[in-house]
C-alpha cells in the first residue's frame, strides 16, 4: 500500500509510503484524484512521514494536487518529511506556497483550526 | 577504492526501471568516500535522468531501451544516461529551470541534476537521441583541490 487517505473534519489526510518517483506518481496521481473528487474536501494535507525518496515527479504530483485544492479555495500543507525530502521539497520551492509541519497532529490543528477562527 | 569500476545496464524504457536505476548507483555508492548526502544528491540527478530519458525521450513508449553507464573510480562517480528517442530541440532553453514541454510537469529536473552534481554535460540530436554525462566528486577529490 502506497496510499491511504482519509477524512479528518474537512481534511482529507493522505499517507504516502515508498518513493515518489515517476511510477509512483503516476500510478498515485488518478486514486488521489478520484479522492478528492468523492469526497466533500476542502484542505489536502500530506502525511510523508513513511516517503524515503522525492524527485521532481514527486513534487509536480503534490504541486498538481494543490493546484486542485487551492482552485476550490482549499489549502494544502506537509508533515513528517524526512531530512532528505525535506531539503527537496525545500529547494523545490513548495514551503513557498504550502506549510511544513513536523508531523500530522500539528498539521491538523493549523488546518482544522483554522475554520473557527 | 583502488580499482576503477564500471558497470553497464540497459533496459526497456519503463518507469518502473528509474527506481533500479536509483539502486544500482545507490551500491555503489555505498563503497565510495562520499557523505550520505552526497548519496541521496546523486539518488535524485539520476532519478531525474533515467525519467527524462522514458518520460520525454521515449515518450512513455516502452519499447525503448536506456543505457546506463557508471562509473566508479577514486576521484568520483561518473553517470551517463542515453537514450535513442526524440531528442531535444534547445538544450540551453530545456535546462533552464521551470522550462517543461509537459503541462503537468514543473520543469525540475535539470536544475536537480546540475545543482547535486559536480558535472553536467547534456548532448542532444532531434530525433535521434540525448545522453547526459554527470560526475560527482568524492571526497577525497575535493580535498585533493583545497
Ligand atoms: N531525454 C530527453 N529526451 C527528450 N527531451 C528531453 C529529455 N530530457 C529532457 N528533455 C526536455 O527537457 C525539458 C526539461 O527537462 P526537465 O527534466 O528539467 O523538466 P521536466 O522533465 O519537463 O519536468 P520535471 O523534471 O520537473 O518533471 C523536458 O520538458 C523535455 O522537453
Ligand atoms: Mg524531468
Amino acid at each position: 500500500m502506497d496510499l491511504d487517505a482519509s477524512l479528518s473534519g474537512e481534511t482529507l489526510v493522505v499517507r504516502l509510503y515508498g518513493e515518489l518517483d515517476l511510477r509512483v506518481s503516476d500510478n498515485l496521481r488518478p486514486r488521489l484524484d478520484k479522492e478528492l473528487d468523492r469526497q466533500r474536501v476542502k484542505h489536502l494535507l500530506f502525511n510523508l512521514r513513511g516517503v524515503d525518496f522525492i524527485d521532481s515527479s514527486g513534487i509536480g504530483f503534490i504541486l498538481g494536487r494543490y493546484k486542485k485544492v487551492k482552485a476550490q479555495g482549499g489549502t494544502v500543507a506537509l508533515a513528517g518529511p524526512n531530512r532528505s525530502v525535506h531539503r527537496i521539497l525545500d529547494l523545490s520551492g513548495m514551503y513557498k506556497v504550502m506549510s511544513g509541519f513536523a508531523n500530522e497532529s500539528e498539521a491538523l490543528k493549523a488546518l482544522e483550526g483554522g475554520k473557527q477562527g | 577504492m583502488k580499482h576503477k569500476n564500471t558497470v553497464k545496464l540497459e533496459f526497456p524504457s519503463i518507469p518502473d526501471n528509474v527506481a533500479l536505476a536509483r539502486v544500482v548507483v545507490g551500491t555503489m555508492l555505498a563503497n565510495m568516500d562520499f557523505t550520505l548526502t552526497d548519496v541521496d544528491d546523486v539518488k535524485v540527478a539520476v532519478s531525474e535522468a533515467v525519467s527524462n530519458a522514458v518520460l520525454h525521450g521515449y515518450q512513455n513508449r516502452s519499447n525503448g531501451l536506456v543505457y546506463l553507464t557508471i562509473t566508479a573510480e577514486p576521484q568520483g562517480l561518473e553517470i551517463i544516461v542515453e537514450d535513442y528517442g526524440r531528442g531535444i530541440q534547445d538544450v540551453e532553453k530545456a535546462m533552464e529551470p521551470a522550462f517543461s514541454t509537459l503541462p503537468e510537469r514543473m520543469g525540475m529536473g535539470f536544475v536537480f541534476m546540475k545543482s547535486f552534481m559536480d558535472k553536467l554535460e547534456v548532448d542532444s540530436q532531434v530525433g535521434r537521441g540525448t545522453r547526459v554525462r554527470m560526475f560527482k566528486a568524492s571526497l577525497q577529490a575535493m580535498r585533493a583541490v583545497q
